[in-house]
């Protein structure tokens, strides 16, 4: 029953939060921070995990292909096919989810307790539309990219991992990496990013708009938001690969 | 002027306003007063909208407010200044852009008139150094002054304090107070006053309305104020120590 009234003031609130923007001029001046909030400020994190991602699946898929009627290029292909395919747009979006969910459901959910809201809603803004709706294109515009970074960073990582253990060749390994390319997988990888990111925003978004209490709810919100579009995140996985691959 | 008829509030199965009734006059300071709990700011919040009540009306100088469609409230809403407890600044803008927000979202003045009028309410509230700082940077006291600028901005005529006094001492208090019923005068505001600060109440309240247990129980202007015999609000008035020696034997 619970789901079911979050599911509909989620769905409402979203309505809310697609209305046109009071003034045009002030929502890109918002949106230009956004991104820097939800993409610029995220490339650090998506650098590291994405290095470390590349050059550790390198190691273990190495030890699993040790058998010497497997192909030389087959490490440079899995690795590449595992990072394009599911690391980079799952696994870093997973790791964003708690960076920007918390940090955005933590925002609304102060501004709501401090009744920085209820300013606006009686100024007459649409508060929704006001917070939520910036966020929600500034990750559409950055989750792609940081995706995009996601694969680039993962698989150099992968490759100086090969190389520098000498677990593979570095013709090998590129060998593998140019091997059965498939560009679609690349398009396949930014439909589920740009999936993943307006469920984190919006999810967080709706924990936050409708906190109450004080720092100790803020700070529930900010899990759920967490938890929430985490779930969201792994089923719309499954479903979008089901839809797009399956 | 506003105007409250039949007022009716609940919350699930709890009634919380019953029937209120009452007229807030304009150019004066009309003060909500009561104990905590007793309804005063479901009443204010009624008021401005932040509620909507099961049954009732607010009039804003006979415009039914809470008939209104959202786009109808919206142009009742530029006519609003509101003032809240904590100040509800915006605490990643700085005093200017908090008081210019206002006029950037609904004003049509230029970019240069704009900052005009913002430094005109930043300097009428005596922020004159506080332009730039952001509400973490400054005490209390200016972050309400900062929160009245923000609030005077667009030239309100009605204009709804919550509190306006809490959580500041007793010398800032007198300051926010003063400076309320200066605005209300000079711009000629219906302002609204949810309170229980009894210096507010005997120094700058016109009318008084009292609250208890959600009904409207008591109502007048300072002179009958104190020499009322209703039992909950002499209880009200004279509840400290201090309070009832002054208390006037019958």
């Amino acid at each position: 029953m619970q789901f079911f009234f979050n599911f509909g003031r989620y769905l409402v609130l979203m309505k809310k939060a697609f209305g046109r923007p009071l003034n045009f001029r002030y929502f890109l001046k918002q949106l230009v921070a956004e991104i820097d909030a939800i993409g610029l400020n995220s490339l650090g994190i998506v650098t590291i995990i994405s290095v470390f991602i590349g050059a550790v699946l390198v190691i273990q898929a190495g030890y699993q292909m040790q058998n010497p009627l497997i192909p030389a290029y087959t490490l440079g292909y899995g690795v590449r096919e595992s990072i394009i395919l599911e690391f980079a747009p799952t696994i870093v979006s997973l790791i964003l989810a708690g960076k920007i969910g918390s940090s955005i459901a933590s925002q609304i959910g102060t501004m709501r307790i401090t009744e920085q809201i209820d300013a606006l809603d009686i100024m007459g803004v649409n508060s929704a539309s006001f917070l939520i709706f910036p966020k929600i294109v500034a990750g559409l515009l950055s989750f792609p990219f940081l995706v995009l970074i996601s694969m680039m960073i993962g698989i150099t990582g992968g490759y100086l991992a090969a190389v520098l253990w000498g677990i593979s060749s570095s013709a090998n390994f590129i060998a593998g990496l140019e091997y059965w390319f498939v560009p679609f997988e690349i398009v396949y990888a930014i439909i589920k990013a740009t999936f993943y990111s307006f469920l984190i925003v919006s999810i967080s978004s709706y924990y936050g708009y409708y906190a109450k209490g004080g720092a100790v709810d803020v700070g529930r919100a900010s899990t759920k938001a967490v938890v929430y579009a985490s779930v969201a995140i792994l089923l719309s996985n499954l479903i979008l690969t089901k839809l797009i691959l399956g | 002027m506003i105007e409250v008829k039949h007022l009716c509030k609940s919350f699930d199965d709890k009634q919380v306003l019953f029937d209120i009734n009452v007229v807030f006059e304009k150019g004066k300071q009309n003060l909500i007063i009561g104990q905590s709990g007793s309804g005063k700011t479901v009443l204010l919040k009624c008021l401005v909208g932040l509620f909507q009540p099961e049954e009732g009306h607010v009039l804003f100088n006979d415009r039914d407010f809470t008939a209104m469609n959202e786009k109808q409230k919206k142009n009742v809403r530029k006519e609003i200044g509101m003032l809240f407890q904590g100040g509800a600044l915006f605490d990643s803008m700085s005093v200017m852009q908090n008081v210019m927000f206002p006029l950037q979202m609904f004003s049509d003045m230029s970019k240069a008139e704009q900052i005009t009028r913002a430094n005109f309410c930043i300097d009428r509230v005596g922020l004159e150094d506080a332009h730039d700082k952001l509400p973490a940077e400054i005490s209390g006291g200016m972050q309400k002054r900062a929160a009245i600028a923000r609030a005077i901005a667009l030239n309100p005529k009605y204009l709804f304090c919550d509190e306006p006094n809490s959580g500041l001492d007793p010398k800032t208090g007198v300051v926010i107070d003063k400076l309320i019923e200066e605005i209300t005068q000079e711009f000629q505001i219906t302002t609204i006053i949810n309170t229980h600060d009894m210096n507010s109440v005997l120094e700058h309240g016109d009318y008084i309305n009292y609250i208890y247990k959600g009904k409207l129980w008591w109502k007048g202007d300072k002179m009958n104020f104190l020499a009322t015999d209703n039992p909950e609000l002499q209880d009200f008035i004279y509840s400290t120590e201090i309070l009832k020696r002054l208390k006037p034997s019958r």
